[in-house]
C-alpha cells in the first residue's frame, strides 16, 4: 500500500519511506511553481484559480474521504470566501492576510452551528442538509439586493499584501507574479497542514468513523465532535479557497453558493480521487483546465463532463490518482 | 473467593413496543469471574448485553459498573470507566490495517484521541500496545492487512483484541466465536482466556451458544429464558438442572 493512499498505515512499517513518498508533492508543486514560466498569463491565471479549488477540496475530502460524509453544500464556504473578501475590498480593507484570516473566521462561525445540524445525520440526509444550508444561503445572497448586490454580485477590488508591494503592477502581473507564488506557498502550507491532521491520532479515529461508526465509538472515539471539528476545518479551508478563487474573476456572485458549484466540488474530487491524499490537488487541476479548453470548443462542454463523470465513476472509482498510480487505493 | 462486585444490575427491564425482552433481570458480576449468559434464541442474551453496555437504554432498573449508574452512558464514557465489548456480528475497520485497528484502542486509552497535529507515527506508547495486544492474539504477522482480508476467525480476534487494547476491567463479548470453524473456536477461546490473564482484566461476560465452551470455560453460567433468569450457579450447579438443561440446550 502506498503512502498517499487514505489509509496509508501511518505505522512503524513506514519508518523507511520511498523515496516516492515524497515524489507527488515534489514533482507535483514544482510543476506549478514553474508553470507560469512556461505557460501564458491565461493558464497560469487558470492554474490560480485551480490551487485556490484545491484548497477547498483538500478540506472538503477530509470530510468525505476521510470521515465518510459527503458534503453537497460545499459551496456555501467558497461563497463565504468571496463575500467577505468583496465586502473588505469595498471597505478599502485590502490586505489579503486581513481577508483570509476574516474568511476563516466567518467560515468558522458558519461551520459550528450548521455543523451541529448537519454532523448528526450520515449518508444521503447529511449530504441533503448541507445543500439545504447552502441554497439557503444562495437565495439569501440572491434576494437580499442591498446588502448583497443581489445577481450581479459584488466588486471584488485586487488585494494588496502586507508581505510586498503590489501597488505598481497591473492585474495579470500580480496573479502570475507575486500573488500566484503566495497562494502556491499558501497551498504547501495548507496541504502540509492536512497531510499532519490525516497522520495524528485524530486521523485515524476519522477513518474509523467512516468505516464503521459503531465500533468505533466503543472503542472511544468522539463520534460527533470529531465530525463538528472536521467540518468546521474543511469550512475554513472552503473560505480559504474561495478568496482565492474569486480574486481572478474580481466578483462575488451567487453562483458561487448554488448548488451547481457543490456540484462541481464533488466531481473534481472525484476526478482526482477521493481515495488519496493528492487526489483533491489533481482533480482541482485538471477540471479547470479541462473545463476551460471544452468551454472554448464546444457549447456542450455539460454534456461531456457528464459523460467523462460517468466515465469516472464506473470505470476509475479512485480517480485519476488511481490510474497514475494503480497501488494507491484504499487499502490493498 | 469473597465475592467483590464490579457490575450490578437490578431488575432491568426492556420493551420493545409491547414485547417485553427482559423481565426484572437483577445479577451481580464479582471480580475473577468468567460467566456465560446462555439461552436459547430471543431469550434476551443480547439484549442484556446490550443493555449492560450501553447500546440500549433499560425501559425500567438500573445498571452500576465502579459504583456508577452507567445504564444511560454513551459507549466512548463507558470505554473510559472500563468496560469495553465485542460484537456478535463481525464488526471490523473494513478498510483500516490490523495495526490501526489496534492503535485506535490504544489511543483511547492514552487519552490522545483529541490530538490534531502530533504524529501517530512518532508515539513509541500507542506502538507499544499494538505490539503486545497483536501478539497476545497472535495477529503479529498480519499487522499490515486491511481487516477485510482477514479470515473469519482473525476478524473475530481483531474485533476482541481491540476491545483488550481498551485495558477495560470488565469485557462483555457477544458470541466471540460465532460463524467460525470448531477449531477456530478453542484457539480463539484460549487466546481469549490467556488474554484477560496477561492484560489484568477482572471480569468477562460471554454471551455464548455452544456448550462445549460454556461449560469448558466458564466460572458461573447464567441462563436467560423469555426474559427472565432461569438459572445462575457454577456449571457443575447448571447441568444438574434438568430444566435448564432442557429450556436452554434442548435436552434432557
Amino acid at each position: 500500500m502506498s503512502v498517499a493512499s487514505l489509509d496509508r498505515p501511518i505505522t512503524a512499517a513506514v519508518r523507511q519511506r520511498s523515496p516516492w513518498a515524497y515524489a507527488v508533492p515534489v514533482l507535483g508543486f514544482s510543476f506549478i511553481a514553474a508553470f507560469p514560466l512556461i505557460a501564458g498569463p491565461h493558464y497560469a491565471i487558470l492554474m490560480f484559480s485551480a490551487m485556490g479549488f484545491a484548497i477547498c477540496l483538500l478540506g472538503l475530502n477530509l470530510v468525505f474521504g476521510y470521515t465518510g460524509l459527503l458534503s453537497f453544500g460545499h459551496a456555501m464556504f467558497v461563497a463565504i470566501g468571496a463575500y467577505t473578501a468583496a465586502y473588505l475590498t469595498a471597505a478599502r480593507i485590502l490586505h489579503l492576510e486581513v481577508i483570509l484570516l476574516t474568511a476563516a473566521a466567518v467560515a468558522v462561525a458558519a461551520a459550528v452551528p450548521v455543523g451541529l445540524l448537519c454532523i448528526r445525520y450520515v449518508r444521503i440526509y447529511f449530504s441533503m442538509l448541507t445543500l439545504a444550508f447552502s441554497m439557503l444561503l444562495y437565495s439569501f445572497l440572491y434576494k437580499f439586493y442591498p446588502i448583497t448586490g443581489g445577481d450581479e454580485g459584488l466588486r471584488i477590488k485586487m488585494p494588496a499584501s502586507l508581505l510586498f508591494d503590489v501597488s505598481r503592477m497591473d492585474t495579470v502581473g500580480i496573479l502570475t507574479g507575486p500573488f500566484y507564488y503566495y497562494v502556491l506557498a499558501m497551498l504547501i502550507a495548507l496541504t502540509y497542514l492536512m497531510w499532519r491532521i490525516t497522520a495524528s491520532p485524530f486521523g485515524l479515529g476519522l477513518r474509523a468513523i467512516r468505516d464503521n461508526q459503531q465500533k468505533a465509538e466503543y472503542l472511544g472515539v468522539r463520534i460527533q465532535r470529531n465530525r463538528l471539528i472536521v467540518f468546521v476545518i474543511s469550512g475554513v479551508y472552503g473560505a480559504l479557497g474561495g478568496v482565492i478563487v474569486s480574486i481572478p474573476v474580481g466578483l462575488a456572485d451567487p453562483s458561487l453558493a448554488y448548488w451547481l458549484q457543490s456540484g462541481n466540488l464533488v466531481f473534481m474530487l472525484l476526478l482526482g480521487g477521493y481515495t488519496n491524499f493528492f487526489g483533491p490537488i489533481l482533480g482541482s487541476v485538471v477540471f479547470t483546465f479541462f473545463q476551460d479548453q471544452l468551454m472554448s470548443y464546444t457549447e456542450y462542454w455539460r454534456l461531456t463532463f457528464g459523460i467523462v463523470l460517468a466515465v469516472i465513476v464506473i470505470f476509475l472509482p479512485n480517480g485519476l490518482m488511481g490510474v497514475l498510480d494503480p497501488r494507491r487505493r484504499w487499502s490493498t | 473467593m469473597v465475592h467483590v462486585s464490579i457490575l450490578q444490575a437490578s431488575e432491568l427491564k426492556k420493551f420493545y413496543g409491547a414485547f417485553c425482552a427482559l423481565d426484572g433481570v437483577s445479577l451481580s458480576i464479582g471480580q475473577g469471574e468468567h460467566v456465560s449468559i446462555i439461552g436459547p434464541n430471543g431469550a434476551g442474551k443480547t439484549t442484556l448485553v446490550n443493555v449492560l453496555t450501553g447500546l440500549l437504554s433499560p425501559s425500567a432498573g438500573s445498571v452500576t459498573f465502579r459504583g456508577r449508574d452507567i445504564a444511560r452512558l454513551d459507549p466512548v464514557r463507558l470505554s473510559r470507566l472500563g468496560m469495553a465489548r465485542s460484537f456478535q456480528l463481525v464488526n471490523i475497520f473494513p478498510q483500516l490495517s490490523v495495526r490501526d485497528t489496534i492503535a485506535l484502542a490504544a489511543i483511547s486509552t492514552l487519552g490522545l484521541g483529541g490530538r490534531l497535529l502530533s504524529s501517530l507515527q512518532k508515539n513509541n506508547a500507542v506502538w507499544d500496545i499494538v505490539e503486545r495486544v497483536s501478539a497476545l492474539f497472535g495477529l503479529s504477522s498480519k499487522l499490515e492487512q486491511p481487516a477485510k482480508n482477514l479470515s473469519q476467525g482473525d476478524k473475530k480476534l481483531l474485533d476482541v483484541a481491540s476491545a483488550f487494547a481498551l485495558r477495560p476491567e470488565i469485557i462483555l463479548l457477544d458470541e466471540p466465536t460465532s460463524g467460525v470453524s470448531t477449531a477456530d473456536k478453542s484457539n480463539i477461546m484460549q487466546v481469549l482466556v490467556r488474554a484477560a490473564k496477561e492484560t489484568g482484566i477482572k471480569a468477562i461476560i460471554q454471551v455464548e451458544h455452544d456448550m462445549d465452551i460454556v461449560f469448558g470455560y466458564s466460572s458461573r453460567i447464567i441462563a436467560v429464558h423469555e426474559g427472565k433468569i432461569l438459572a445462575d450457579g457454577s456449571p457443575e450447579a447448571i447441568r444438574a438442572r434438568a430444566d435448564v438443561m432442557a429450556a436452554v440446550v434442548g435436552k434432557l
